[in-house]
């Protein structure tokens, strides 16, 4: 096994337990952990893909490299976005949950 | 597979793909230099002129029957970016630039800010957002390449999330996490499958990878991922539970921007990823499952559809209907005979069917906005004696609604009978019946709308606030287009066809 493969491989775990974690998990802040993970994983298989062109004499491709630069950013900036709507929706209702019924309950209880 | 050049120099007139991505962009600065109190107006000039660059580029192409390139740099593909404005991708950005104009005209009464003395939050964000909103649009109707469209899809999601939680109450911020939730999901899914494809093929351009495209477990992978993360944003019917309160929470001008038109970026990825990005890769058996989600989407939303008892919510959950018939026309244009692909008829009339529903649906949520306004709640059984109040608005409703049915002469009948067509072209009859059905069950919901807005009131009818003039004026405007997209059929349906090759290439089969 070489290190394209090794790499490959932990990527492909990250995707998987990052997906698990956000379809599973309820609350949203363990949902935006786990889609930066999914998203870890995403990265690093990029990395591999930029490092099979290693066989063709090259150091690495940089065509991977640049995209998974732009799609960090695109993922720092969805997770800003993500973390200010929880803590905007946790100081309005004084708790975060996307689950519709128990946002029913918290506002009827914010009103009474 | 025959070996074709690509055409990848810049056409004469690429540069105004390039104007017609940048001026919106050009617009969000300066609203944030000049501050929120000129958002509006800056907008107000740079959405009509956006609506010219691509009346002017939908003229350049279906005159001159070529996409039109632009090469970003002069950088050729594969290393470089470039811009292709083929038939559907002119047909849409005319068509959302239109929808997005009258949009911005109806939102003047609510976001308007030039009497203001102060500036507040909300009219720079939208006008901002629905800058950020054509631009991205723009971006993924001409992207030439997967990565592109990636950036494109992710910049329209971060402006579409802003517009759901505008009012900033509990409830619309929980719609717009979740909605942004499924975005991301969906996106980051759509970024696995472009890795996948660049590791097999070593390129994202569309064109240099049609060429190259070939079945194998790798592809075949990235493209199961990449339309499920689609799925997610176009809210397909399983994964669709992001979208009526998200779409019924937000203001009226944001509700119509996010129905109208964002779910159709998504879809468009879709479209394009299966006709254009691996043309005939699709399996019958897929193309049959992608058909039966979106007649369960035209079945289920209609169905959810009808027990509604707010208007707003009632116009969200017939998106996800309607958005079922978007896909219906996978299963018609990848018939089971692979020597015949029946391109023509399915594919013009699910991109007839988008725009159709752009216009009609951007209609009915003004016209539900403008009722909310009016009545101050906007309770289904209440609505006696709103159509002598509001006879413009009510008619902009019933207009859209005759639209979503498919009655003739509107746009949606033209798509709904193209699909019928292929239908019977390809002997899959069993998609006419869910056609049909759905027709049924959306006017069932529209009339009972109607006769309660005709019926008598309970009580005397109070105003709660006078509705301007323009107002309905936009929505009646948007409601006579979706009508008279029926029309189209006698000129520029063909323009759909250009860029794209007579006979589909069926040998990757």
């Amino acid at each position: 096994m070489n290190a394209a493969t090794l790499f490959g491989l932990c990527g492909a775990a990250l995707v998987g337990i990052g997906l698990y974690g956000l379809i599973t998990n309820p609350e949203p802040l363990r949902k935006i952990l786990a889609f930066n993970l999914l998203g870890s994983g995403v990265f690093l298989l990029f990395g591999m893909i930029a490092r099979r062109a290693a066989a063709a004499g090259l150091g690495g491709d940089p065509v991977p490299q640049a995209m998974v630069i732009t799609a960090i950013v695109v993922a720092f900036a969805a997770t800003a976005m993500a973390v200010a709507l929880v803590q905007r929706l946790a100081d309005e209702t004084g708790q975060a949950s996307i689950s519709s019924d128990s946002s029913g309950a918290v506002n009827g209880e914010g009103k009474s | 597979m025959p070996a074709t050049t690509v055409p990848d120099a810049t056409t004469a007139d690429g540069a105004l793909l390039v104007l017609a991505i940048v001026l919106p962009v050009v617009g969000i600065l300066l609203s944030f230099v000049l501050g929120g109190r000129c958002a509006e107006r800056i907008a107000g000039v740079l959405l009509p002129a956006g609506l010219g660059v691509a009346c002017i580029v939908f003229l350049k192409v279906w005159q001159g029957g070529e996409p039109l390139i632009y090469t970003v740099g002069g950088w050729q593909p594969p290393l470089g970016i470039t811009l292709r404005a083929d038939g559907l991708s002119v047909a849409m950005m005319v068509a959302m630039a239109i929808v997005i104009c009258l949009i911005g005209v109806f939102a003047h009464a609510n976001f308007g800010s030039r009497a203001a003395s102060i500036e507040t939050r909300a009219p720079l964000v939208f006008w901002v957002m629905l800058m950020a909103i054509s631009g991205a649009m723009n971006m993924i109707f001409i992207g030439g390449d997967l990565f592109t469209l990636y950036v494109a899809l992710e910049l329209l999601t971060f402006a579409a999330v802003p517009l759901v939680c505008l009012d900033g109450r509990a409830e619309t911020l929980q719609a717009a996490l979740r909605y942004l939730l499924f975005a991301l999901l969906g996106s980051i899914l759509y970024l696995i499958g472009t890795a996948l494809l660049y590791g097999s093929y070593g390129t994202l351009d569309i064109v240099l990878m049609s060429q190259r495209v070939h079945l194998e477990p790798a592809t075949l992978a990235a493209a199961t991922l990449m339309t499920v993360g689609l799925f997610a944003k176009t809210a397909l019917f399983p994964l669709h539970l992001w979208l009526p309160p998200a779409h019924a929470g937000a203001p009226a001008a944001a509700s119509a921007v996010l129905s109208a038109v964002v779910v159709k970026g998504s879809f468009f990825l879709i479209v394009r990823l299966w006709f254009d990005v691996m043309p005939g890769l699709l399996s019958v058996a897929a193309s049959q499952l992608i058909g039966v989600l979106g007649a369960s989407a035209i079945i289920c939303g209609n169905i959810v559809a009808l027990r509604q008892k707010r208007l707003k919510l009632l116009i969200a959950y017939s998106t996800v209907a309607q958005i079922g018939y978007l896909f219906l026309m996978f299963p018609l244009a990848f018939s089971a005979d692979p020597l015949h692909l029946q391109y023509g008829d399915a594919l013009t009339g699910g991109m007839l069917q988008a725009i159709s529903h752009a216009t009609a649906k951007a209609a009915m949520f003004m016209a539900a906005g403008l009722v909310y306004a009016a009545l101050g709640h906007d309770q289904i059984s209440e609505l006696g004696g709103i159509a002598r109040a509001l006879p413009m608005t009510m008619f902009a409703f019933g207009l859209g609604g005759l639209c979503l049915i498919g009655l003739p002469p509107t746009g949606g009948f033209l798509a709904k009978w193209l699909l019928l067509e292929a239908t019977i072209a390809t002997g899959q009859w069993w998609w006419a019946i869910v056609i049909t059905a759905g027709g049924l069950l959306t006017s069932a919901y529209i009339f009972i709308v109607l006769s309660r807005a005709m019926g008598p009131p309970s009580a005397p009818l109070t105003l709660h606030a006078a509705v301007p003039k323009y107002q309905e004026v936009a929505a009646l405007g948007l409601a006579l287009l979706s009508v008279m997209l029926g029309l189209v059929a006698l000129g520029p349906i063909d323009v759909l066809q250009v860029g794209r090759p007579e006979a589909p290439m069926v040998q990757l089969r």
